[in-house]
Protein backbone atom coordinates (compact mmCIF):
# COMPACT_ATOMS: atom_id res chain seq x y z
CA UNK A 1 0.00 0.00 0.00
CA UNK A 2 3.18 2.33 0.38
CA UNK A 3 3.78 2.13 -3.10
CA UNK A 4 0.53 4.32 -3.82
CA UNK A 5 2.75 7.40 -4.66
CA UNK A 6 4.54 6.16 -7.34
CA UNK A 7 2.20 4.50 -8.93
CA UNK A 8 0.36 8.31 -9.09
CA UNK A 9 3.64 9.68 -10.05
CA UNK A 10 3.83 6.95 -12.93
CA UNK A 11 0.78 7.49 -14.10
CA UNK A 12 1.16 11.48 -14.11
CA UNK A 13 4.11 11.97 -15.95
CA UNK A 14 3.18 9.54 -18.58
CA UNK A 15 -0.15 11.25 -18.49
CA UNK A 16 1.90 15.00 -19.39
CA UNK A 17 3.71 12.80 -21.99
CA UNK A 18 1.00 11.34 -24.00
CA UNK A 19 -0.62 14.99 -23.00
CA UNK A 20 2.51 16.46 -24.94
CA UNK A 21 2.58 14.03 -27.75
CA UNK A 22 -1.30 14.31 -28.65
CA UNK A 23 -0.62 18.47 -28.89
CA UNK A 24 0.84 17.59 -32.59
CA UNK A 25 -2.99 15.69 -33.38
CA UNK A 26 -4.35 19.12 -31.87
CA UNK A 27 -2.65 20.88 -33.67
CA UNK A 28 -3.11 19.37 -36.91
CA UNK A 29 -6.86 19.01 -36.14
CA UNK A 30 -7.07 22.40 -35.64
CA UNK A 31 -5.79 23.31 -38.87
CA UNK A 32 -8.23 20.65 -40.78
CA UNK A 33 -11.31 21.96 -39.09
CA UNK A 34 -10.10 25.89 -39.86
CA UNK A 35 -9.57 24.78 -43.70
CA UNK A 36 -12.94 22.77 -43.39
CA UNK A 37 -14.42 25.08 -45.37
CA UNK A 38 -12.07 25.68 -48.21
CA UNK A 39 -11.43 22.19 -48.59
CA UNK A 40 -15.08 21.57 -49.39
CA UNK A 41 -15.69 23.83 -51.84
CA UNK A 42 -12.55 22.24 -54.31
CA UNK A 43 -9.18 20.93 -53.01
CA UNK A 44 -6.84 20.03 -55.48
CA UNK A 45 -7.11 23.53 -57.37
CA UNK A 46 -4.45 24.69 -54.26
CA UNK A 47 -1.79 22.39 -55.29
CA UNK A 48 -2.42 23.32 -59.05
CA UNK A 49 -3.55 26.70 -59.61
CA UNK A 50 -1.27 29.04 -59.81
CA UNK A 51 -3.09 32.48 -59.61
CA UNK A 52 -4.02 33.62 -55.73
CA UNK A 53 -6.49 36.47 -55.66
CA UNK A 54 -8.51 36.03 -53.04
CA UNK A 55 -10.98 38.71 -54.00
CA UNK A 56 -12.19 36.68 -57.13
CA UNK A 57 -11.98 33.65 -54.77
CA UNK A 58 -9.13 32.01 -56.92
CA UNK A 59 -6.79 30.06 -54.28
CA UNK A 60 -4.19 28.30 -56.60
CA UNK A 61 -0.89 28.14 -53.86
CA UNK A 62 1.75 27.15 -56.68
CA UNK A 63 3.08 30.26 -56.76
CA UNK A 64 4.05 30.48 -52.81
CA UNK A 65 5.12 26.87 -52.78
CA UNK A 66 7.67 27.37 -55.73
CA UNK A 67 8.63 30.98 -53.89
CA UNK A 68 9.11 29.00 -50.43
CA UNK A 69 11.58 26.36 -52.32
CA UNK A 70 12.65 29.06 -54.38
CA UNK A 71 14.13 30.86 -51.16
CA UNK A 72 15.07 27.62 -49.02
CA UNK A 73 17.22 26.20 -51.73
CA UNK A 74 18.59 29.34 -52.25
CA UNK A 75 19.86 30.05 -48.74
CA UNK A 76 20.80 26.47 -48.57
CA UNK A 77 22.56 26.84 -51.75
CA UNK A 78 24.28 29.86 -49.74
CA UNK A 79 24.93 28.39 -46.84
CA UNK A 80 26.10 25.10 -47.11
CA UNK A 81 29.61 25.88 -48.37
CA UNK A 82 29.63 28.51 -46.10
CA UNK A 83 28.42 26.59 -42.75
CA UNK A 84 30.71 23.68 -43.54
CA UNK A 85 33.85 25.95 -44.48
CA UNK A 86 33.00 27.59 -40.62
CA UNK A 87 32.57 24.08 -38.92
CA UNK A 88 35.64 23.18 -40.20
CA UNK A 89 37.41 26.30 -39.11
CA UNK A 90 36.07 25.49 -35.92
CA UNK A 91 35.76 21.94 -35.13
CA UNK A 92 38.99 20.61 -37.55
CA UNK A 93 41.68 23.51 -38.20
CA UNK A 94 41.47 25.88 -35.12
CA UNK A 95 42.38 24.50 -31.57
CA UNK A 96 42.21 25.86 -28.37
CA UNK A 97 41.04 29.35 -27.28
CA UNK A 98 40.71 30.17 -31.10
CA UNK A 99 38.40 27.61 -31.62
CA UNK A 100 36.20 28.28 -28.80
CA UNK A 101 35.54 32.05 -29.55
CA UNK A 102 34.68 31.09 -33.25
CA UNK A 103 32.38 28.61 -31.70
CA UNK A 104 31.24 31.15 -29.24
CA UNK A 105 30.31 33.52 -32.11
CA UNK A 106 28.77 31.30 -34.29
CA UNK A 107 26.59 30.36 -31.08
CA UNK A 108 25.86 34.26 -30.42
CA UNK A 109 24.93 34.74 -34.28
CA UNK A 110 22.31 31.03 -34.09
CA UNK A 111 20.59 33.24 -31.39
CA UNK A 112 19.91 36.55 -33.02
CA UNK A 113 16.07 36.42 -33.01
CA UNK A 114 15.14 36.07 -37.13
CA UNK A 115 12.94 39.74 -37.12
CA UNK A 116 16.17 41.22 -36.33
CA UNK A 117 18.27 39.98 -39.27
CA UNK A 118 14.94 40.47 -41.42
CA UNK A 119 15.16 44.06 -40.21
CA UNK A 120 18.44 44.69 -40.78
CA UNK A 121 18.00 42.69 -44.45
CA UNK A 122 15.24 45.24 -44.94
CA UNK A 123 17.80 48.61 -43.94
CA UNK A 124 20.86 47.85 -45.45
CA UNK A 125 20.66 44.55 -47.93
CA UNK A 126 17.73 45.51 -49.74
CA UNK A 127 18.59 49.22 -50.53
CA UNK A 128 22.26 47.84 -51.75
CA UNK A 129 20.32 45.19 -54.07
CA UNK A 130 17.91 48.06 -55.19
CA UNK A 131 20.74 50.41 -56.17
CA UNK A 132 21.95 47.41 -58.14
CA UNK A 133 18.60 45.74 -59.84
CA UNK A 134 15.07 47.74 -58.49
CA UNK A 135 13.28 47.48 -56.23
CA UNK A 136 15.75 45.30 -53.83
CA UNK A 137 13.05 43.49 -52.41
CA UNK A 138 13.49 40.14 -54.05
CA UNK A 139 14.42 36.39 -54.18
CA UNK A 140 17.75 37.35 -53.86
CA UNK A 141 17.24 39.13 -50.38
CA UNK A 142 15.62 36.60 -48.85
CA UNK A 143 17.78 33.78 -49.97
CA UNK A 144 20.57 35.89 -48.41
CA UNK A 145 19.17 36.81 -44.99
CA UNK A 146 17.58 33.73 -44.64
CA UNK A 147 21.57 32.35 -45.24
CA UNK A 148 22.85 34.47 -43.02
CA UNK A 149 20.59 32.22 -40.34
CA UNK A 150 21.25 29.00 -41.12
CA UNK A 151 24.75 29.24 -41.58
CA UNK A 152 25.15 29.09 -37.65
CA UNK A 153 22.98 26.10 -37.27
CA UNK A 154 25.09 23.89 -40.41
CA UNK A 155 28.03 24.99 -38.59
CA UNK A 156 27.56 24.10 -35.47
CA UNK A 157 26.59 20.47 -36.69
CA UNK A 158 29.33 20.21 -38.86
CA UNK A 159 31.74 21.31 -35.58
CA UNK A 160 30.15 18.55 -33.62
CA UNK A 161 30.33 16.17 -35.46
CA UNK A 162 34.39 16.68 -36.84
CA UNK A 163 34.52 17.19 -32.82
CA UNK A 164 33.27 13.52 -32.17
CA UNK A 165 36.51 12.01 -34.38
CA UNK A 166 38.77 10.42 -32.05
CA UNK A 167 42.20 12.59 -31.34
CA UNK A 168 44.55 9.45 -31.97
CA UNK A 169 42.96 8.87 -35.03
CA UNK A 170 44.44 12.30 -36.34
CA UNK A 171 47.63 11.93 -34.71
CA UNK A 172 48.02 8.81 -36.85
CA UNK A 173 47.18 10.27 -39.89
CA UNK A 174 50.01 13.04 -38.69
CA UNK A 175 52.22 10.28 -38.34
CA UNK A 176 51.56 9.39 -42.02
CA UNK A 177 52.26 12.38 -42.92
CA UNK A 178 49.03 12.79 -44.22
CA UNK A 179 48.18 16.35 -45.89
CA UNK A 180 45.11 18.17 -44.34
CA UNK A 181 43.45 16.90 -47.25
CA UNK A 182 43.95 13.60 -47.04
CA UNK A 183 43.30 12.74 -42.88
CA UNK A 184 39.83 14.77 -43.59
CA UNK A 185 39.32 12.53 -46.55
CA UNK A 186 40.65 9.24 -44.79
CA UNK A 187 39.22 9.65 -41.07
CA UNK A 188 36.59 12.46 -41.39
CA UNK A 189 34.71 11.63 -44.61
CA UNK A 190 31.68 9.87 -43.66
CA UNK A 191 31.77 12.60 -41.03
CA UNK A 192 31.60 15.37 -43.33
CA UNK A 193 29.28 14.16 -46.10
CA UNK A 194 26.64 12.82 -42.58
CA UNK A 195 26.59 16.38 -41.05
CA UNK A 196 26.62 18.18 -44.16
CA UNK A 197 23.26 15.99 -45.35
CA UNK A 198 21.41 16.42 -41.84
CA UNK A 199 22.86 20.25 -41.64
CA UNK A 200 21.51 21.02 -44.87
CA UNK A 201 17.76 18.83 -43.99
CA UNK A 202 17.24 20.62 -40.64
CA UNK A 203 18.64 24.19 -42.40
CA UNK A 204 15.64 23.63 -44.87
CA UNK A 205 13.29 22.49 -42.79
CA UNK A 206 14.21 25.68 -40.91
CA UNK A 207 14.07 27.58 -43.83
CA UNK A 208 10.84 26.65 -45.57
CA UNK A 209 9.25 27.38 -41.80
CA UNK A 210 10.76 30.66 -41.55
CA UNK A 211 8.29 33.37 -41.53
CA UNK A 212 8.90 37.40 -40.50
CA UNK A 213 12.85 37.43 -41.73
CA UNK A 214 11.52 36.69 -45.07
CA UNK A 215 8.46 38.79 -45.12
CA UNK A 216 10.20 41.62 -44.46
CA UNK A 217 12.85 41.33 -47.28
CA UNK A 218 10.93 39.40 -49.84
CA UNK A 219 8.49 41.65 -51.65
CA UNK A 220 5.86 39.84 -51.27
CA UNK A 221 4.15 39.20 -54.63
CA UNK A 222 2.18 36.28 -55.16
CA UNK A 223 3.35 35.41 -58.81
CA UNK A 224 5.99 32.82 -59.89
CA UNK A 225 9.43 34.29 -59.76
CA UNK A 226 11.29 34.54 -62.55
CA UNK A 227 14.78 34.85 -61.46
CA UNK A 228 16.90 36.54 -58.57
CA UNK A 229 15.61 40.27 -58.80
CA UNK A 230 11.79 39.51 -58.77
CA UNK A 231 9.73 39.43 -55.55
CA UNK A 232 8.66 36.49 -53.88
CA UNK A 233 5.87 35.50 -51.54
CA UNK A 234 6.16 32.54 -49.59
CA UNK A 235 3.53 30.55 -47.82
CA UNK A 236 4.63 31.66 -44.33
CA UNK A 237 4.73 34.75 -45.25
CA UNK A 238 1.01 34.69 -47.06
CA UNK A 239 -0.28 33.68 -43.94
CA UNK A 240 1.17 36.41 -41.65
CA UNK A 241 0.00 38.98 -44.05
CA UNK A 242 -3.29 38.00 -44.51
CA UNK A 243 -4.30 36.52 -41.79
CA UNK A 244 -4.80 40.18 -40.49
CA UNK A 245 -7.98 40.76 -42.75
CA UNK A 246 -8.69 37.74 -43.91
CA UNK A 247 -12.56 36.15 -43.56
CA UNK A 248 -14.51 33.56 -44.50
CA UNK A 249 -13.28 31.28 -47.02
CA UNK A 250 -10.04 33.38 -47.72
CA UNK A 251 -9.51 32.78 -43.90
CA UNK A 252 -9.75 28.82 -44.51
CA UNK A 253 -7.51 28.97 -47.39
CA UNK A 254 -5.08 30.68 -45.39
CA UNK A 255 -5.26 27.37 -43.16
CA UNK A 256 -4.80 24.91 -46.39
CA UNK A 257 -1.33 26.69 -46.87
CA UNK A 258 -0.67 25.87 -43.18
CA UNK A 259 -1.49 22.59 -44.24
CA UNK A 260 0.82 22.59 -46.86
CA UNK A 261 3.61 24.59 -44.97
CA UNK A 262 3.17 21.46 -42.29
CA UNK A 263 3.47 18.89 -44.87
CA UNK A 264 6.68 20.21 -46.82
CA UNK A 265 8.35 20.23 -43.49
CA UNK A 266 7.13 16.90 -42.07
CA UNK A 267 8.48 15.50 -45.45
CA UNK A 268 11.70 16.59 -45.06
CA UNK A 269 12.02 15.72 -41.22
CA UNK A 270 10.85 12.72 -42.44
CA UNK A 271 13.25 11.71 -45.12
CA UNK A 272 16.23 12.80 -42.92
CA UNK A 273 14.86 9.89 -40.22
CA UNK A 274 14.22 7.04 -43.06
CA UNK A 275 17.84 8.30 -44.11
CA UNK A 276 19.06 6.82 -41.14
CA UNK A 277 20.89 10.01 -40.30
CA UNK A 278 20.90 10.91 -36.22
CA UNK A 279 20.71 14.60 -36.06
CA UNK A 280 22.66 15.75 -32.76
CA UNK A 281 20.68 16.40 -29.82
CA UNK A 282 18.96 19.95 -30.00
CA UNK A 283 20.09 20.71 -33.39
CA UNK A 284 16.93 20.63 -34.81
CA UNK A 285 16.01 23.83 -32.38
CA UNK A 286 19.63 25.38 -32.80
CA UNK B 1 51.95 15.68 -60.13
CA UNK B 2 49.31 13.65 -58.08
CA UNK B 3 51.56 15.11 -54.64
CA UNK B 4 51.19 18.39 -56.50
CA UNK B 5 47.20 17.98 -56.74
CA UNK B 6 47.03 16.53 -53.31
CA UNK B 7 49.05 20.05 -51.63
CA UNK B 8 46.45 22.06 -54.23
CA UNK B 9 43.65 20.56 -52.26
CA UNK B 10 44.88 20.86 -48.93
CA UNK B 11 45.10 24.54 -50.00
CA UNK B 12 41.65 24.70 -50.92
CA UNK B 13 40.56 23.01 -47.77
CA UNK B 14 42.31 25.97 -45.71
CA UNK B 15 40.52 28.61 -48.10
CA UNK B 16 37.54 27.60 -47.67
CA UNK B 17 37.41 27.42 -43.89
CA UNK B 18 39.10 31.06 -43.91
CA UNK B 19 37.02 32.81 -46.52
CA UNK B 20 33.63 31.10 -44.42
CA UNK B 21 34.90 32.19 -41.42
CA UNK B 22 35.57 35.73 -42.21
CA UNK B 23 32.29 35.84 -44.08
CA UNK B 24 31.06 34.61 -40.95
CA UNK B 25 32.89 37.80 -38.86
CA UNK B 26 32.35 40.32 -41.46
CA UNK B 27 28.58 39.74 -42.22
CA UNK B 28 27.94 39.95 -37.94
CA UNK B 29 30.22 42.82 -37.47
CA UNK B 30 28.42 44.72 -40.44
CA UNK B 31 25.21 43.79 -38.96
CA UNK B 32 25.97 44.68 -34.78
CA UNK B 33 27.95 48.04 -36.51
CA UNK B 34 25.02 48.93 -38.61
CA UNK B 35 22.53 48.04 -35.71
CA UNK B 36 24.28 50.15 -33.34
CA UNK B 37 24.24 53.47 -35.77
CA UNK B 38 20.84 53.22 -36.75
CA UNK B 39 19.71 52.94 -33.28
CA UNK B 40 22.15 55.43 -31.82
CA UNK B 41 19.62 58.60 -31.87
CA UNK B 42 16.86 56.07 -30.05
CA UNK B 43 19.36 54.66 -27.66
CA UNK B 44 19.07 55.49 -23.64
CA UNK B 45 17.98 54.64 -20.20
CA UNK B 46 14.43 56.26 -20.86
CA UNK B 47 13.54 53.19 -23.18
CA UNK B 48 13.23 51.03 -20.07
CA UNK B 49 10.79 53.25 -18.32
CA UNK B 50 8.92 55.49 -21.27
CA UNK B 51 5.77 54.54 -22.96
CA UNK B 52 5.87 54.22 -26.64
CA UNK B 53 4.64 57.46 -28.54
CA UNK B 54 3.29 58.18 -32.21
CA UNK B 55 3.17 54.16 -32.94
CA UNK B 56 7.10 53.59 -31.66
CA UNK B 57 9.21 56.53 -33.36
CA UNK B 58 9.21 58.07 -29.87
CA UNK B 59 9.01 57.24 -26.37
CA UNK B 60 10.38 54.34 -24.97
CA UNK B 61 9.52 50.69 -24.66
CA UNK B 62 7.99 50.54 -20.83
CA UNK B 63 4.57 49.28 -22.07
CA UNK B 64 6.05 46.75 -24.63
CA UNK B 65 8.61 45.37 -21.77
CA UNK B 66 5.89 44.16 -19.63
CA UNK B 67 4.00 42.42 -22.26
CA UNK B 68 6.90 40.19 -23.05
CA UNK B 69 7.36 39.58 -19.73
CA UNK B 70 3.98 38.39 -19.36
CA UNK B 71 3.79 36.15 -22.30
CA UNK B 72 6.61 34.59 -21.67
CA UNK B 73 6.29 34.02 -18.09
CA UNK B 74 2.79 32.66 -19.04
CA UNK B 75 3.98 30.22 -21.75
CA UNK B 76 7.35 28.89 -19.51
CA UNK B 77 4.49 28.73 -16.32
CA UNK B 78 2.40 26.09 -18.73
CA UNK B 79 5.07 24.72 -20.78
CA UNK B 80 8.09 23.53 -17.74
CA UNK B 81 5.78 21.97 -15.50
CA UNK B 82 4.02 19.59 -18.34
CA UNK B 83 7.52 19.01 -20.01
CA UNK B 84 9.61 18.19 -17.20
CA UNK B 85 6.85 15.58 -16.41
CA UNK B 86 6.63 14.08 -19.74
CA UNK B 87 10.60 13.93 -19.96
CA UNK B 88 10.73 12.14 -16.71
CA UNK B 89 8.33 9.34 -17.87
CA UNK B 90 10.23 9.79 -21.26
CA UNK B 91 13.73 9.49 -19.62
CA UNK B 92 12.55 5.81 -17.84
CA UNK B 93 10.96 4.77 -21.41
CA UNK B 94 12.02 2.06 -23.62
CA UNK B 95 8.82 1.01 -25.02
CA UNK B 96 7.52 1.77 -28.46
CA UNK B 97 5.13 4.76 -26.93
CA UNK B 98 7.91 6.44 -26.47
CA UNK B 99 9.08 6.43 -30.09
CA UNK B 100 5.49 7.48 -30.80
CA UNK B 101 5.94 10.41 -28.35
CA UNK B 102 9.01 11.32 -29.66
CA UNK B 103 8.24 11.16 -32.95
CA UNK B 104 5.13 13.40 -32.76
CA UNK B 105 7.45 16.03 -30.59
CA UNK B 106 10.25 16.07 -33.31
CA UNK B 107 7.30 17.06 -35.90
CA UNK B 108 5.75 19.57 -33.50
CA UNK B 109 9.12 21.04 -32.99
CA UNK B 110 9.03 21.24 -37.12
CA UNK B 111 5.96 23.02 -37.59
CA UNK B 112 6.23 26.73 -38.65
CA UNK B 113 5.65 28.86 -35.86
CA UNK B 114 3.26 30.95 -37.74
CA UNK B 115 1.29 27.55 -38.21
CA UNK B 116 1.11 27.44 -34.03
CA UNK B 117 0.21 31.15 -34.61
CA UNK B 118 -3.12 30.51 -36.67
CA UNK B 119 -4.00 27.34 -34.43
CA UNK B 120 -3.48 29.40 -31.73
CA UNK B 121 -5.50 32.16 -32.90
CA UNK B 122 -8.03 30.03 -33.37
CA UNK B 123 -8.14 27.47 -30.60
CA UNK B 124 -7.48 29.92 -27.69
CA UNK B 125 -8.53 33.25 -29.44
CA UNK B 126 -11.57 32.10 -31.26
CA UNK B 127 -13.41 28.59 -29.18
CA UNK B 128 -12.15 29.31 -26.14
CA UNK B 129 -13.05 32.81 -26.35
CA UNK B 130 -9.64 34.23 -25.39
CA UNK B 131 -9.21 36.64 -28.06
CA UNK B 132 -6.04 38.71 -28.92
CA UNK B 133 -4.33 38.41 -24.96
CA UNK B 134 -1.59 37.94 -23.43
CA UNK B 135 -3.27 34.61 -22.33
CA UNK B 136 -3.99 33.35 -25.75
CA UNK B 137 -0.19 34.74 -26.64
CA UNK B 138 1.30 33.20 -23.83
CA UNK B 139 -0.52 29.67 -24.38
CA UNK B 140 0.27 29.82 -28.10
CA UNK B 141 3.88 30.28 -26.98
CA UNK B 142 3.48 27.20 -24.62
CA UNK B 143 2.39 24.85 -27.65
CA UNK B 144 6.21 26.06 -29.12
CA UNK B 145 8.20 25.34 -26.67
CA UNK B 146 7.01 22.65 -25.15
CA UNK B 147 9.04 19.93 -27.41
CA UNK B 148 11.92 22.06 -26.72
CA UNK B 149 11.66 21.56 -22.62
CA UNK B 150 11.34 18.24 -22.77
CA UNK B 151 13.87 17.49 -25.49
CA UNK B 152 16.42 18.99 -23.08
CA UNK B 153 15.34 17.78 -19.67
CA UNK B 154 15.03 14.06 -20.89
CA UNK B 155 18.76 14.41 -21.94
CA UNK B 156 19.47 16.26 -18.46
CA UNK B 157 17.28 13.15 -16.60
CA UNK B 158 19.27 10.73 -18.53
CA UNK B 159 22.52 12.25 -17.50
CA UNK B 160 22.16 11.26 -13.60
CA UNK B 161 24.86 8.74 -12.62
CA UNK B 162 23.24 5.09 -13.41
CA UNK B 163 24.93 3.83 -10.24
CA UNK B 164 23.22 5.81 -7.79
CA UNK B 165 20.06 5.34 -9.72
CA UNK B 166 20.74 1.25 -9.32
CA UNK B 167 21.42 2.06 -5.61
CA UNK B 168 18.66 3.60 -5.14
CA UNK B 169 16.55 0.63 -6.89
CA UNK B 170 19.03 -2.18 -4.73
CA UNK B 171 17.85 0.15 -1.45
CA UNK B 172 14.39 -0.61 -2.35
CA UNK B 173 13.56 3.18 -2.34
CA UNK B 174 10.18 4.38 -3.92
CA UNK B 175 10.51 5.90 -6.96
CA UNK B 176 9.08 8.68 -5.97
CA UNK B 177 12.14 9.17 -3.19
CA UNK B 178 14.42 8.41 -5.86
CA UNK B 179 13.17 11.37 -8.05
CA UNK B 180 12.99 13.65 -5.49
CA UNK B 181 16.44 13.30 -3.97
CA UNK B 182 18.51 11.24 -6.69
CA UNK B 183 17.40 12.25 -10.34
CA UNK B 184 16.11 15.63 -9.52
CA UNK B 185 19.28 16.90 -7.73
CA UNK B 186 21.14 15.93 -10.10
CA UNK B 187 19.44 16.78 -13.55
CA UNK B 188 18.82 20.40 -12.11
CA UNK B 189 21.20 22.41 -13.98
CA UNK B 190 19.98 21.03 -17.16
CA UNK B 191 16.48 21.68 -16.18
CA UNK B 192 17.83 25.01 -15.90
CA UNK B 193 19.57 25.20 -18.82
CA UNK B 194 16.24 23.54 -20.90
CA UNK B 195 13.96 26.29 -19.25
CA UNK B 196 16.65 29.43 -19.90
CA UNK B 197 16.88 28.08 -23.95
CA UNK B 198 13.26 27.79 -24.12
CA UNK B 199 12.68 31.67 -22.62
CA UNK B 200 15.77 32.74 -25.69
CA UNK B 201 13.09 30.83 -27.77
CA UNK B 202 10.51 32.53 -27.01
CA UNK B 203 11.66 36.52 -26.70
CA UNK B 204 12.94 35.85 -30.41
CA UNK B 205 9.43 34.82 -31.77
CA UNK B 206 7.47 36.91 -34.00
CA UNK B 207 5.67 34.83 -36.02
CA UNK B 208 3.46 32.62 -33.11
CA UNK B 209 2.22 35.95 -31.48
CA UNK B 210 1.00 38.71 -34.41
CA UNK B 211 -2.56 37.08 -34.74
CA UNK B 212 -2.51 35.68 -31.23
CA UNK B 213 -1.10 38.27 -28.74
CA UNK B 214 -2.72 41.08 -30.78
CA UNK B 215 -0.76 44.49 -32.03
CA UNK B 216 -1.62 46.90 -28.80
CA UNK B 217 1.19 49.41 -27.73
CA UNK B 218 -0.15 50.48 -24.76
CA UNK B 219 0.17 48.91 -21.09
CA UNK B 220 -1.36 45.48 -20.00
CA UNK B 221 -3.54 45.51 -17.27
CA UNK B 222 -4.36 41.76 -16.68
CA UNK B 223 -4.16 38.52 -18.92
CA UNK B 224 -6.84 39.53 -21.02
CA UNK B 225 -5.52 42.36 -22.56
CA UNK B 226 -3.75 42.31 -26.06
CA UNK B 227 -0.15 43.20 -25.73
CA UNK B 228 2.99 42.88 -28.23
CA UNK B 229 6.48 41.29 -27.33
CA UNK B 230 9.62 43.12 -28.15
CA UNK B 231 9.99 41.00 -31.24
CA UNK B 232 6.61 41.68 -32.79
CA UNK B 233 7.09 45.49 -31.92
CA UNK B 234 10.06 45.37 -34.18
CA UNK B 235 8.29 43.73 -36.61
CA UNK B 236 5.26 46.04 -36.76
CA UNK B 237 7.54 49.54 -36.51
CA UNK B 238 10.20 48.12 -38.99
CA UNK B 239 7.24 46.98 -41.76
CA UNK B 240 4.26 49.44 -40.87
CA UNK B 241 5.63 52.97 -39.72
CA UNK B 242 7.23 55.08 -42.37
CA UNK B 243 10.70 56.72 -40.34
CA UNK B 244 10.63 53.64 -38.01
CA UNK B 245 13.87 52.49 -39.07
CA UNK B 246 16.04 54.14 -35.36
CA UNK B 247 13.11 52.93 -33.23
CA UNK B 248 13.00 49.33 -34.67
CA UNK B 249 16.96 49.07 -34.56
CA UNK B 250 16.91 50.54 -30.95
CA UNK B 251 14.05 47.85 -30.07
CA UNK B 252 16.55 45.51 -31.43
CA UNK B 253 19.36 46.66 -29.49
CA UNK B 254 17.64 45.55 -26.02
CA UNK B 255 16.25 42.69 -27.13
CA UNK B 256 19.76 41.92 -28.17
CA UNK B 257 21.11 42.50 -24.77
CA UNK B 258 18.08 40.74 -22.90
CA UNK B 259 19.25 37.95 -25.26
CA UNK B 260 22.51 37.94 -24.17
CA UNK B 261 21.57 37.87 -20.19
CA UNK B 262 19.96 34.94 -20.99
CA UNK B 263 22.33 33.33 -23.46
CA UNK B 264 25.15 33.85 -20.06
CA UNK B 265 22.58 32.70 -17.59
CA UNK B 266 22.46 29.27 -19.64
CA UNK B 267 26.25 29.08 -19.93
CA UNK B 268 26.64 29.63 -15.92
CA UNK B 269 23.81 26.82 -15.96
CA UNK B 270 25.60 24.17 -17.66
CA UNK B 271 29.21 25.23 -16.28
CA UNK B 272 27.41 24.24 -12.84
CA UNK B 273 26.13 20.87 -14.59
CA UNK B 274 29.37 20.07 -15.96
CA UNK B 275 31.86 20.70 -12.88
CA UNK B 276 29.33 18.26 -10.74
Amino acid sequence: MRRWPDRLLVLSTRGAAVAAASVLALVLGIVLVGAMPALARGGAGFLTGANWSPTTGSFGAWAMIAGSLATAGLALAIALPIGFGCGLASGWILTGAAASSLRALIMVLAGIPSVVLGLWGLTTLVPLIARWHAPGTSLLAAGLVLALMLVPTIALIVDATLRTVPAEQRVAAAALALGRWSTLRAIAGRACRDSLATGGVLAVARALGETMAVLLVAGNVAALPDGLFSPVRTLTGAMALEMAYATGEHRAALFVLAGIAVALVALVLVLLRASGLRPALGAAHA
Amino acid sequence: MRKLDLMLRDQALLGVALVSTLALIGASTWLVIDLLVTAWPRLGWHLLWQAPARAGRAGGLSSILVATGAIVAIGLLLAAPLGIAAAVALSEARSRWADVVRTSLDLLAGAPSIVLGLVGLLLFGDLLGLGYSLATGGLTLALMVLPLVIRFAEVGIRSAPAEQRAAAAALALSRWTTLRRIVLPAALPSLAAAITLSIGRALAETAALVFTAGGSDRMPTSWADPGRTLAVHIYDVALNVAGGDASAAAAAVVLLAILLVVQVALIVCLRCGRSR
